[in-house]
């Protein structure tokens, strides 16, 4: 068995003297969408900020064979990691068209504008908007600005924080069912942490549940959904 | 009215000055040339603020160094003035990126308090460098712009002088803006301002832009250092004066606006020329700096043209 894209091994983080992840492994294949689950605190956001060199690490983060951790954030993003941040992935004093620019920083090629445009035809309320300061639109809009401004990066893996955080059902299913749509078309390798279990599973091809900072569970989303032990003892519904 | 009369009795005001148009003219377009060169420095303490959340106390002295260059390229080395100003800016900016990279930036920048110390131990250590190097004897850089006025009204004389402080002042702004809004160099710029930790998403190297900024900065700060001086004289603590008015005037347009600083500067730059002048207050100038910045901090904190900070939670 070839190794997967993403192999984690004995990954631990620490802010300051608080250890938070205590040496989890987890790994993701290629074009698959792989969920995150776990109560407050459990260390999800963590894992993804460790991922980025975010926070202080140990351990072993490789991607497509080759390690990332020791790198600087700005290295790895130009290996093709796009991560958006919990609540405020986005530049709120520039405008729609520059956080897509920005999006793009790292990249030098010619389709940047096109790009762009794709995107906005994807999410039509940003081309609307793409004059407005991004501090200006709705919750919602703001999350979708900060999904598409990171995949300007044209990412190889995105990594998703709380991407359902304050939007109503109806936008977080319609965002979730785009995301799907993207890891189809493009390709792109997915790790998404969700306090939304049902829906999460319902779109992931596996799932890691943790539990204060170690790995308690996991396997493929379907069955992790289907078990009424697992259901009652880590997901809450 | 009997109450006005004796407070404007207090501050000795004598009507003949108050009816004089002439005066008023002549006072107005030296405000202009005063804040021309607080809107400068004004400029160079926003963009640090707007990048850093910090105010950079050293800024004065980063162009207070500027300017003794400039001295020295001039008077010295004979070159032309502007030459002379220009290679002092470079020289400024290189100084500045040096000293954020070495004293800046291996502190964390989410705590603004220690830097804000630092800035304020740059503040004397550079002040003092210069007494040391260069003496405290009084020197006189020659102004950029000729002598001489091309419009004049009795007392009143639009100089070459303000008109060329206000033209830079306003050509600064202008490719100011340019950099910031059209440049790649520029949108990190403005990222970094606007959200650190995205910024670094999206692979934007925040150090090198940070430095960017204290170096850009460093070199407006001394081009407004080179505006000012002609006026006054050459000495160590020249700067410390017009970082205060400057302070004012960034209070004043809102501490985040690089418009409010350019607006802020000319109004700092008026109100201190008026109010020495009518109300006989030359002892009091820089009082009527720290005048404006306490009005400004209690009556509307975010200034004229600053932003309320409006967070989703």
């Amino acid at each position: 068995m070839s190794p997967a894209y993403l192999e984690v091994a004995g990954l631990r983080a620490a802010y300051g003297d608080i250890q938070v992840l205590h040496g989890i492994d987890f790994s993701v294949d290629e074009g698959q969408i792989a969920v995150i689950l776990g109560a407050n605190g459990a260390g999800k956001t963590t894992t993804l900020r460790a991922l980025c060199a975010m926070v202080s690490t140990e351990g072993s983060i490789r991607l497509g064979g080759e390690e990332l951790a020791g790198q600087r954030t700005a290295d790895i993003v130009r290996r093709g990691v796009a991560h958006v941040p919990q609540g405020r992935g986005t530049f709120p004093e520039l405008s729609v068209e520059e956080n897509m620019m920005a999006g793009a920083f790292v990249r030098s090629d010619a389709e940047v504008r096109a790009d762009i445009e794709q995107w906005y035809e994807t999410f039509p309320v940003l081309g609307e908007r793409r004059t407005q300061a991004a501090g200006s639109l709705s919750g919602g809009e703001q999350q979708m600005l900060a999904i598409a401004r990171a995949l300007m990066l044209r990412p190889s893996l995105l990594l998703l924080d709380e991407p359902s955080l304050g939007l109503a059902p109806m936008i977080t299913r319609a965002l979730f069912e785009q995301l799907t749509a993207i890891n189809k078309e493009a390709g792109t390798t997915m790790l998404v942490v969700e306090q939304n279990a049902a829906l999460a599973l319902g779109v992931a091809d596996v799932a890691y549940v943790l539990e204060a900072g170690e790995m308690a569970l996991s396997g493929p989303a379907h069955e992790l959904a289907a078990d009424d032990n697992v259901r009652r003892a880590y997901l809450g519904y | 009215m009997g109450v006005l009369v004796s407070v404007l009795g207090v501050f000795d005001v004598s009507f003949d000055k108050l009816s004089n148009g002439e005066l008023w003219l002549a006072q107005f377009f030296r405000g202009l040339s005063d804040g021309a060169t607080y809107a400068s420095v004004a400029l160079a303490l926003v963009m640090i603020y707007k990048s850093t959340g910090f105010i950079n106390f050293a800024q004065g002295s980063l162009a207070l160094l500027g300017v003794y260059l400039a001295y020295i390229f001039s008077v010295e080395q004979g070159l032309p003035v502007a030459v002379a100003v220009v290679c002092a800016m470079v020289a400024s900016a290189v100084v500045a990126a040096f000293v954020e990279r070495v004293f800046i930036r291996p502190f964390p920048p989410d705590h603004v308090l220690p830097l804000v110390i630092v800035t304020l131990g740059l503040l004397l250590i550079i002040d003092s460098a210069v007494g040391i190097v260069w003496g405290f004897r009084t020197r006189s850089l020659p102004s950029m712009f000729p002598s001489g006025a091309p419009i004049e009204w009795g007392i009143a004389q639009l100089t070459w002088r303000t008109i060329g402080n206000l033209g830079t002042v306003f050509a600064v702004v202008g490719l100011l803006y340019l950099l910031l809004s059209r440049t790649k160099v520029g949108l990190a710029f403005r990222a970094v301002s606007s959200n650190l930790e995205s910024a670094r998403l999206v692979g934007i190297r925040v150090g090198p832009t940070l430095g960017f900024g204290w170096a850009l900065a460093a070199a407006i700060g001394t081009l407004g250092g080179a505006l000012v001086v002609p006026d006054l004289l050459l000495e160590p603590s020249i700067m410390l004066r017009v970082l205060i008015f400057s302070l004012a005037a960034a209070a004043l347009g809102g501490l985040d606006s690089m418009v409010g600083a350019v607006i802020g500067g000319l109004v700092v730059g008026l109100a201190r020329n008026l109010l020495v002048t009518f109300l006989d207050l030359s002892e009091l100038a820089l009082a009527t700096a720290v005048a404006v910045i306490l009005v400004v901090l209690l009556v509307r904190p975010t200034g004229l043209f600053g932003s309320t900070r409006v967070e989703r939670v």
